[in-house]
């Protein structure tokens, strides 16, 4: 007697390998937005406190688009765009670049928040003591405004880790698309979304969990 | 640089049918806010007054809806459950995710806006004679909306933008119209573009009549 043949595979250890590798995809690809955008943010931020023209009028609107179209849109906008002005972008890329400029304009209102927190009686008197502008911004703004946003950042960072897995529209194999791609296969939804899940919340979870801490020890 | 051909005028004339679609999407985040409103007020009061086996539902719902990608949740609601048999359609299943995810955020807004409640108040009403329930709804509640309800607001956008992951799981609001159109003629940047540009005026009325009712509701 021969056993009957079983068409479907189960999940077997080296799935879960794949699933570690597709996590340290999402990983990359939210360290890559995250780190890239937030400069972009900060210097946003900065321009859009600084000058009425150019940040007001000009680039406040833009950064607002970003804010209020969904991020499924813009990647499938974008992915379809850049051919047209002869991009050839991967999926990979389209990704990180429309996360960024989405990290950037989310970071650019937390950024021009810490720059108003500060008091502008603390800025002169920085300024009386012979600080120059850029000391000041530095010494002075960034670390007074840069703790009362930094909530509001990590609110941002875990936000736009959980918004990468919307790149797997484009095709890039991520956390969720590889967790697709094992249910196609295996049939067992249940068993891999959960394992999913908890490599979403081993990822996710540390971070509000140090951030609460760290805010509990700075507003002592 | 641009050798695309525009191709507007079906787009233009499929215009009705996607401003329809994007009443739906308006209709489903009202209702995932109504219920997420509802929900995470009950998690809240039951995360900060609760003991045993109450207050650890709460916290893992707040947990788990917090710290996973709002797609993985629609995933499991769709797929996942399936293996215990239970197929809900496409409408169900968005609007389940979107109230599970929005209840997790607006349960720990609540929650904030409870704690800028002075003990003192609750006190003082029940020495008034009131009893728990009418303290609660007479004299901290109302308190609370006015601290959360830009949060609310914000969220609602959130709601609005995350609904567009209907497409995904073949709902047809705005985006799931949108691409069924797209893929029916080939034409996604036009259609994705007339999309966006739904979403954004959307957004727009949103903010714009929570803006309005909030002149209505803080006069005093």
């Amino acid at each position: 007697m021969q056993e009957p043949i079983s068409f479907f595979t189960g999940f077997n250890p080296n799935d879960l390998w794949f699933l570690g590798e597709a996590a340290l995809k999402t990983l990359w690809i939210s360290i890559l937005s995250i780190t890239v955008g937030s400069v972009m943010g900060c210097v946003f931020g900065w321009i859009l406190h600084e000058s009425r023209f150019a940040g007001g009028i000009i680039l406040a609107p833009i950064l607002d688009v970003f804010r209020s179209v969904p991020l499924i849109i813009q990647l499938v906008l974008f992915y379809n765009f850049a051919p047209m002005v002869g991009l050839d972008l991967n999926p990979f890329l389209s990704g990180v670049v429309i996360l960024t400029f989405y990290t950037a304009s989310l970071v650019s209102n937390v950024a021009r928040g810490g720059i108003e927190s500060v008091e502008m009686s603390m800025r002169r008197a920085s300024r009386s003591l012979g600080l120059t502008y850029w000391q000041d911004l530095f010494h002075v703004v960034l670390p007074i405004g840069g703790r009362t946003v930094f909530p509001a950042w990590i609110g941002v960072v875990l936000g736009v880790m959980k918004d990468s897995a919307l790149v797997s529209v484009l095709g890039y194999v991520e956390l969720l698309k590889a967790s697709q791609i094992l249910i196609t296969r295996t049939q067992e939804p249940l068993l891999i979304l959960s394992i999913a899940g908890v490599f979403y919340f081993a990822l996710s979870y540390p971070i509000s969990l140090y951030a609460s801490r760290f805010e509990k020890r700075w507003a002592k | 640089m641009f050798d695309y051909n525009f191709h507007w005028r079906p787009v233009l004339k499929s215009l009705p049918d996607l401003i329809q679609a994007g009443l739906v999407t308006l209709e489903i985040a009202s209702l995932a806010m109504f219920l997420g409103v509802v929900i995470g007020l009950c998690l809240a009061l039951m995360r900060m007054n609760m003991t045993g086996p109450l207050k650890w539902f709460a916290v893992t719902w707040i947990e788990i809806a917090r710290n996973t990608p709002a797609l993985f949740q629609l995933f499991f609601f769709g797929f996942g459950l399936g293996a215990f048999g239970i197929n809900l359609s496409p409408f169900v299943i968005i609007l389940t995710g979107l109230s599970f995810n929005c209840a997790g955020y607006l349960a720990e807004n609540f929650r904030g806006g409870f704690q800028a409640i002075p003990v003192m108040q609750i006190n003082s009403a029940r020495c008034l004679g009131m009893n728990s329930w009418q303290a609660y709804t007479r004299i901290v509640i109302p308190q609370v909306l006015r601290i959360v309800y830009y949060p609310i607001t914000n969220q609602m956008v959130w709601a609005v933008l995350m609904s567009s992951l209907g497409m995904l799981i073949g709902f047809k609001e705005l985006s799931g119209e949108t691409q069924f159109f797209a893929s029916k003629t080939f034409r996604v940047f036009e259609y994705f573009a007339v999309a966006a540009v739904i979403y954004y005026v959307i957004v727009k009325i949103v903010l714009g009549a929570s803006r309005l009712l909030a002149m209505r509701l803080f006069r005093y």
